[in-house]
């Protein structure tokens, strides 16, 4: 039974059938076989995350996603039109590395975007005033990147993804380099971008927690070649935040989580160590 | 001011002092050397002929002109070598001995073909700078953090913009720097060139001035080249790629 894909509920905003990704031999180095194959559904607003050991393919199934790369195999379909290794429209992605503009104020790295497809300029200062506003960055609108903090500066890359109005934001563990309590408000300010843009989200992130405290479904791959092996449903609320952290439910989502999880961490670290 | 900049300023002065003692106490002929002092005198009376002022002039437009070319033509030329691997690949090895080979013989073949004078000037300062900037260019779009391809490639923005408004923005610092050492390479191959390759510029001026044994108008253009590059390079230390200062605002 493929657990990815839903045969009920509304149409899927992204689909994966039967997605492979090989990626060729290169000189002394063999192919590598990263990822699937995977089949998977997505609804529309749905906040899914992915899980996974190192190395199983979480960032590549992202950018296959995002159309950053194509697959070797199987097709992904984005609101019903081929992916193909082309970014779709209405796709966002925040990248794991800090990717602010260290030339341009914090204003100028919001609006590139929307600077670059001819957007009419009253409506690029709104859009950014208003998510400016939102993340709390407005009043470091002309300041420099290096000016901020990394977690300023991670959402100012959210912003930068945001004002272009996605319908599918794609996150690449986002929040990486921050520290456990950043995370934590992070994930809450995510959230509050889930519930006001009505975005579907993918997030992939190393983080059981943050995984579990954000997500309407949770994708737990196998080591490398990358496959879900079990799909959660955390039943959360839409309305909710990181003070979930405390709730008995959280517990069970991180224990069943790990219970999948811990084998093929084990097989992960096994190859590492074999090399 | 900081303690290391009082430290630089502190072993100048000794050694002019030095200079300047050895000068006066004839241990320095003054057929070779005058002093320091004298040197002084001699530049702030040479900036009162015309005809010095002149020469400034020119060698300041030969060396102006000759920067913007190397700079311009240097960063197209990197751009095209870093977009072209094979290219790349049969160019690079010539890059790296560029600066083997000493570009002033082909003077003579600058005066066949551009005469004596600025064309023959700008031949030269430009071939003397220009593999610094390509290879500036190369090295900085060589830096670029791959992330911001894939911005690029998010906001699907096509190869030109990705160009203008990413990859040469983000290989900025390394852009400066090969423009810093073009004025400098340009600056040392005009004046070197003009004892050679033309009858006007400060260059010629020394050397017209050695020619004569006038020791106290050499000095005292040397003293005035030295205070130009020393000024020249004071202000290009200034100039810094944007972004790349930050203040403490948020951490």
């Amino acid at each position: 039974m493929n657990v990815g894909v839903r045969t009920v509920g509304a149409v899927p905003h992204v689909t994966l059938r039967g997605v492979s990704k090989i990626y060729p031999a290169r000189g002394k180095n063999a192919a590598v076989h990263a990822l699937g194959p995977v089949d998977l559904d997505l609804t529309r607003g749905e906040f899914f995350s992915i899980v996974g050991p190192s190395g199983c393919g979480k960032s590549t199934i992202l950018d296959l996603l995002s159309g950053l790369g194509g697959p070797s195999e199987g097709e992904i379909r984005c609101n019903g039109m081929d992916v193909g290794g082309k970014v779709p429209a209405g796709v966002g992605v925040v990248f794991q590395d800090d990717a602010s503009f260290p030339w341009l104020t914090v204003r100028e790295n919001a609006s590139f975007g929307l600077r670059h497809n001819g957007t009419d300029p009253a409506v690029i200062k709104e859009r950014v005033d208003y998510f400016l506003n939102f993340v709390g960055l407005a009043k470091f609108a002309d300041a420099m990147p290096a000016q901020l903090s990394g977690g300023m500066r991670q959402r100012l890359c959210i912003v930068r993804t945001l004002v272009m109005k996605p319908d599918l934001i794609i996150l690449d563990e986002p929040f990486g380099a921050l520290d456990q309590q950043t995370r934590f408000l992070m994930g809450d300010e995510l959230l509050r971008i889930w519930r006001e843009t009505n975005a579907t989200i993918v997030l992939v992130t190393h983080s059981l927690d943050e995984a579990a405290i954000l997500s309407d479904r949770i994708g737990v791959m196998s080591a490398r070649p990358g496959r879900f092996l079990k799909f959660i449903n955390t039943e959360w609320e839409r309305e909710r935040d990181s003070r979930n952290a405390s709730t008995p439910r959280f517990g069970q989502i991180t224990s069943e989580l790990w219970s999948v999880l811990r084998e093929e961490s084990i097989k992960s670290m096994g190859r590492v160590e074999a090399r | 001011m900081k303690a290391t900049t009082i430290a630089r300023l502190l072993v100048v002065a000794f050694c002019v002092g030095l200079l300047e003692l050895l000068c006066r106490t004839g241990q320095m002929p003054r057929l070779v050397i005058i002093p320091p002092s004298e040197m002084f005198i001699a530049m702030i009376g040479l900036l009162r002929q015309p005809q010095i002022l002149d020469s400034l002039a020119f060698t300041v437009m030969v060396v102006a002109v000759s920067g913007v070319m190397s700079v311009v033509m240097g960063v197209l030329i990197g751009i095209v070598i870093h977009a072209t691997p094979r290219l790349r690949e049969v160019v690079e090895p010539v890059l790296s001995a560029y600066y083997a080979i000493p570009n002033f013989i082909f003077y003579p073949l600058f005066i066949v073909v551009f005469g004596l004078g600025a064309p023959s000037l700008i031949a030269l300062a430009v071939l003397f700078a220009i593999g610094a900037m390509v290879i500036a260019t190369i090295d900085g779009l060589d830096s670029i953090p791959p992330i911001y391809r894939r911005v690029a490639s998010v906001f699907q923005i096509g190869y030109r913009k990705e160009l203008w408004h990413i990859r040469l923005p983000a290989a900025a610092p390394y852009l400066l720097t090969g423009m810093k050492l073009v004025v400098v390479y340009a600056f040392i191959a005009v004046i070197a060139g003009e004892f050679l390759l033309s009858n006007k510029g400060v260059g010629h001026e020394i050397a017209f001035a050695y020619n004569n044994f006038d020791n106290a108008s050499m000095y005292g253009l040397i003293l005035l080249v030295i205070l130009l590059i020393l000024l020249i390079n004071a202000l290009l230390r200034l100039v810094r790629a944007p972004g790349s200062r930050g203040t403490e605002l948020a951490r």
